[in-house]
């Protein structure tokens, strides 16, 4: 029987291994260092917040496990020997009291699913005591056990991570201040009115937010602790806690071998690992996720692909391309080598109270051949963005705040090119939002008319009647 | 700092609630006796309490549990002789009390009415108003470190008090005489007479169902579902449940809470009410076919369009409470596989039971005879499932539980008519909650604060619509889901999503 061995039980570890379950009958196990069980990494903030417990964020009751034949092992990965396909437990230190004793395991198929760690650029005392990021479960806890000091924080980067932790912290009644190295929120991602409508929310929420601010370094006091960062403007704000969140990079220190001096030499396209294996920013891999060595695969933040498929980054840290993975490498596995595919780009987050949903391509700026419509509602908290082709009107990509909007209908709009006035006058098929919310169609439809002149009409209402009979 | 005030306020008066129990003096008299006893009972009641009688007792617990023990001491002989309509029940002991009580309370009844209930609005509402100052969103901060919503001390101080208050409530009421006393003069403006313990209960019912509907309603103003949607079970409880049986009965009809139905009312085909219905000429009949029509042709039309929603959180009552007052404690239900099971035996058990127990008590009305098929006691059948499911579950249990349990024990487990609408939602209705495409990202949020103990989220992360007979369409998962994920819908019934797709929305792989 063949043993498949899988590193890291997030997301897309754990997809992978559900899937090789469904579809064949071979050993699996899950090794993770991290959490005895999988756990949603995206409810660590619920959690902080109280809203849900820890054992909430597992989508699965511990019975499971056993129930599917997926072995799961609590354990660090010290190093991998791929010529004998072996793995080889770190031993126990203090650092990790959770981890089980060393030793090895054999493996016959290894996918390396080894998540994202939060990126830090070598500020000056980037390591004292009540400085962090937030990804893992380990980050949560000593995040728990700093709060009772913390008056006041920083959070440096503008990100989504960076927002959530923003929440977080002010939900426990701490003064935030949100450090932003861009002229406006996440206005790298963001098309500038999106940009402001968030930056609004954000100072509404009495979060304390300073644009084009970056860090300059962090200073601690005599405990080893934060006391205070400077900014690069030289502003000095006092504060016991810093949240560093700008961006997250693929976790692969366990694969990476020290390089000699780079200095004067040109960045080479990838270095060589551990045993051998392709490395840049993350793992590579091709476009059936297999790495350069034999019978080894990766899937998840930890990837970096080779070719990425059309529209997509090479880096994607997003929770349903991990899992898209997981689903698509256990096909591999399971003897029939399927392709990474990911279809339409969609995405959604929750900035405190808005809700944001894209689907489609909406870049911060526009490219020369597509032009873009946006209506905004009167509160300033909704509002719908719709990129489209100059020439064939064809719908390129939608942002939606505020309204829900259906998965299923924007991608088949999208994906079948169908044209800007189609997708107006049909709006209200896409609308996901509750009975009796307020629908803004007829109100979207008329300031396009307005603008271009056009004279369309709405074809459909969602109503309550409409939806009975 | 306001809604500080209003706590301390709330707690002061409910402090004062629970004392009140203990004010008044007793002095039972011939008198008394006479005005409630008549010829043989009045004699035998004499007899046994005679030492009681004109004796003065500062003791509220004293003389009531003094009085009980006479009570049941006649309640024996009369079993021994078998003389079953000279038994005693507990209302009589609890007018018994009343009229005995003598002192501040009796003589201060509007004034302790307002120092009681009237500033325990006064302080709750000084605590929720203030909410709807915060921006609309979801208001869910905190809740795992609140002892009282987390089974911790104050969830289980709040518990016990409900159970206490169920169990006098439905067994000893004469312990909690003084609070039908505070009630008294509520009771004087809508019906003329005093309170009786169902409508002391009525009323706290009532305006608890109003009071924490207004907190809810500013819990989720952001969510125009959710505030038509309580607005219609204050609606309900308060005119259709309270104030309308209290018209009628005002206007000497027979009264019903019109919107309540078998089997929920389990008592509906109980011969006495039949009696009534049928000896009330036309406005009994109509009561009588409104009743049946209710569940005969309104549940399967209803639940067909709407989903048993329409009716679990929209109109009735204990669902009402559930919303309301239970909100606080909706994310305490057990989301196990295996508390799903034992749901799924427990509802369909008293389902059962209802339907055998309903079969028996018209059998008996139209044969005569007591037993069913000749060997089932159909009297025993009819007290057995008033004492196990009509008071211990729905009541004792079903509320007093919430703290523990979660807000929904009775309507999860007990309540033979959500059965009867799950069966014909989970096969032949329109709604159904729809997940949005790969948009879900396992948060939990939806499955934590699931009143029902569905695991919201199995389904919505593999793309599968929830089709599942316990849901009550109370909408909370679609608003706590942070990627608008969760829908509730009505449409086709064969457009349900009843068996998940191989891969989600968004994996353009081969399926």
């Amino acid at each position: 029987m063949q043993h498949v061995v899988i590193i890291g039980n997030g997301i897309s570890g754990i997809t992978a291994a559900r899937h090789i379950r469904k579809q064949s009958d071979c050993k699996i196990t899950v090794i993770s260092g991290e959490t005895d069980y999988f756990f949603s990494r995206t409810a660590l903030m619920y959690i902080y917040m109280g809203h849900i417990k820890f054992e909430h964020s597992k989508p699965y009751e511990d019975w499971f496990w056993e129930k599917n034949r997926i072995e799961l092992r609590r354990a660090w990965v010290k190093t991998i020997d791929f010529e004998e396909k072996k793995l080889y437990f770190r031993l126990p230190n203090n650092d990790d009291k959770e981890a089980k004793i060393g030793g090895s395991i054999s493996y016959d198929k290894l996918i390396l699913a080894l998540g994202s760690t939060p990126n830090k650029f070598g500020w000056k005392g980037q390591n004292l005591v009540g400085v962090q990021g937030l990804y893992s479960y380990q980050d949560l806890e000593s995040l728990e056990e700093t709060t009772p000091r913390i008056k006041k924080a920083v959070i440096v980067g503008g990100g989504l991570i960076g927002i959530e932790l923003a929440e977080m912290l002010h939900s426990r009644g701490i003064d935030v201040t949100f450090l932003v190295r861009e002229s406006s929120f996440w206005n790298a991602i963001m098309p500038p009115e999106e940009s402001a409508m968030i930056s609004r929310h954000i100072k509404e929420n009495h979060i304390n937010l300073l644009f084009s601010s970056e860090l300059d370094e962090i200073i601690g006091d005599a405990n080893g602790e934060v006391k205070a960062i400077k900014t690069k403007q030289g502003e000095e704000i006092e504060c016991q806690f810093v949240g560093l969140t700008v961006g997250v990079s693929p976790n692969i220190s366990l694969l990476k071998v020290p390089q000699g001096n780079m200095i004067g030499r040109e960045k080479p396209a990838f270095v060589l690992g551990v045993g051998g294996i392709k490395l840049n920013h993350g793992i590579l891999v091709n476009e059936y996720l297999e790495t350069n060595i034999p019978d080894v695969y990766a899937i998840g933040d930890c990837v970096e692909h080779e070719n990425p498929p059309k529209g997509r980054k090479n880096i994607e840290q997003i929770w349903y391309t991990g899992r898209i993975m997981g689903e698509t490498i256990a096909r591999t596995i399971t003897g029939k080598r399927t392709k990474y595919q990911p279809g339409i780009f969609f995405n959604s987050a929750k900035f405190f109270d808005i809700e944001y949903q894209t689907y489609g391509q909406v870049p911060a700026e526009l490219s020369g051949d597509i032009k873009t419509f946006y209506w905004e509602q009167s509160s300033r908290r909704i509002c719908v963005r719709i990129n489209y082709t100059t020439e064939k009107h064809v719908v390129t990509g939608i942002n939606t705040f505020g309204i829900r909007m259906r998965h299923e209908i924007w991608d088949e709009w999208i994906s079948s090119g169908k044209s800007i006035e189609y997708v107006l006058e049909n709006l209200s098929k896409a609308n996901f939002d509750p009975e009796f919310y307020k629908q803004y169609e007829a109100e979207i439809l008329k300031k396009y008319n307005t603008e271009t002149g056009c004279s369309l009409t709405l074809k459909s209402k969602k109503g309550i009647f409409s939806k009975i009979f | 700092m306001l809604q500080k005030l209003g706590l301390i306020i709330f707690i002061a008066a409910f402090g004062l609630f629970i004392g009140t129990l203990g004010m008044n003096n007793y002095t039972l008299t011939n008198g008394i006796l006479e005005k409630i006893f008549k010829e043989d009972a009045l004699f035998d009641a004499k007899i046994e309490l005679a030492s009681m009688v004109d004796q003065s007792y500062s003791n509220a617990y004293t003389f009531t549990s003094e009085l009980s023990e006479g009570i049941k001491q006649l309640n024996k002989v009369y079993n021994a002789q078998q003389a079953w309509d000279k038994k005693i029940y507990e209302d009589t002991i609890l007018s018994i009390v009343k009229a005995s009580a003598n002192g501040y309370l009796v003589d201060n009844k509007g004034f302790m009415f307002f120092f009681t209930f009237g500033m325990a609005i006064f302080g709750a509402l000084l605590f929720i108003l203030p909410e709807a100052k915060k921006t609309a969103g979801i208001k869910n901060n905190g809740i795992y470190f609140n002892p009282a919503m987390t089974r911790k001390w104050l969830g289980i101080c709040i518990g016990t008090f409900l159970i206490s208050f169920y169990i006098a409530l439905y067994f000893k009421p004469q312990y909690i005489a003084n609070w039908t006393m505070l009630i008294d003069p509520v009771s004087k403006l809508i019906n003329g007479g005093e309170a009786s313990r169902w409508f002391m209960y009525g009323f706290l019912y009532t305006i608890s169902v109003l009071v924490m509907g207004i907190r809810y309603i500013i819990k989720y103003s952001h969510s125009k579902y959710q505030i038509i949607r309580t607005l219609s079970i204050m609606f309900f409880q308060t005119c259709i449940a309270f104030i309308l049986p209290e018209i009628m009965s005002n206007l000497n009809l027979p009264s019903a809470d019109l919107k309540n139905m078998w089997p929920l009312d389990y008592s509906f085909f109980f011969n006495y009410r039949l009696d009534k219905l049928l000896s009330s000429g036309a406005f009994g009949i109509f009561l009588l076919v409104w009743g049946i029509a209710l569940f005969v042709v309104g549940v399967p039309i209803m639940v067909y369009f709407f989903g048993k929603r329409w009716y679990c959180s929209w109109v009735c009552g204990c669902g009402g409470l559930a919303e309301t007052l239970g909100d606080p404690f909706r994310q305490l239900s057990d989301k196990s596989l295996k508390a799903w099971k034992i749901e799924r035996y427990l509802i369909h058990g008293v389902l059962a039971f209802a339907i055998i127990m309903t079969v028996g008590v018209l059998y008996t009305y139209f044969t005569g005879s007591y037993n069913l098929l000749g060997f089932i006691p159909t009297e025993s059948l009819k007290s057995g499932y008033g004492f196990m499911i009509g008071s211990i579950f729905s009541g004792v249990v079903g509320t007093g539980f919430y703290p523990l349990m979660g807000n929904r024990v009775w309507c999860r487990f007990g309540c033979p008519l959500a059965a009867y609408l799950g069966i014909i939602q989970r096969f032949k209705s329109k709604f159904r909650i729809t997940t949005n495409g790969g948009q879900c990202i396992s948060c939990g949020n939806c499955s934590t604060h699931c009143e029902m103990g569905i695991d919201v989220r199995a389904y919505a992360q593999k793309g599968q619509d929830i089709v599942r007979s316990s849901c009550v369409g109370c909408g909370v998962c679609s608003a706590v889901c942070p990627r608008g994920v969760l829908n509730l819908e009505n449409a086709e019934t064969g457009s349900r999503v009843m068996i998940a797709p191989d891969v989600l929305l968004g994996n353009l792989m081969e399926k």
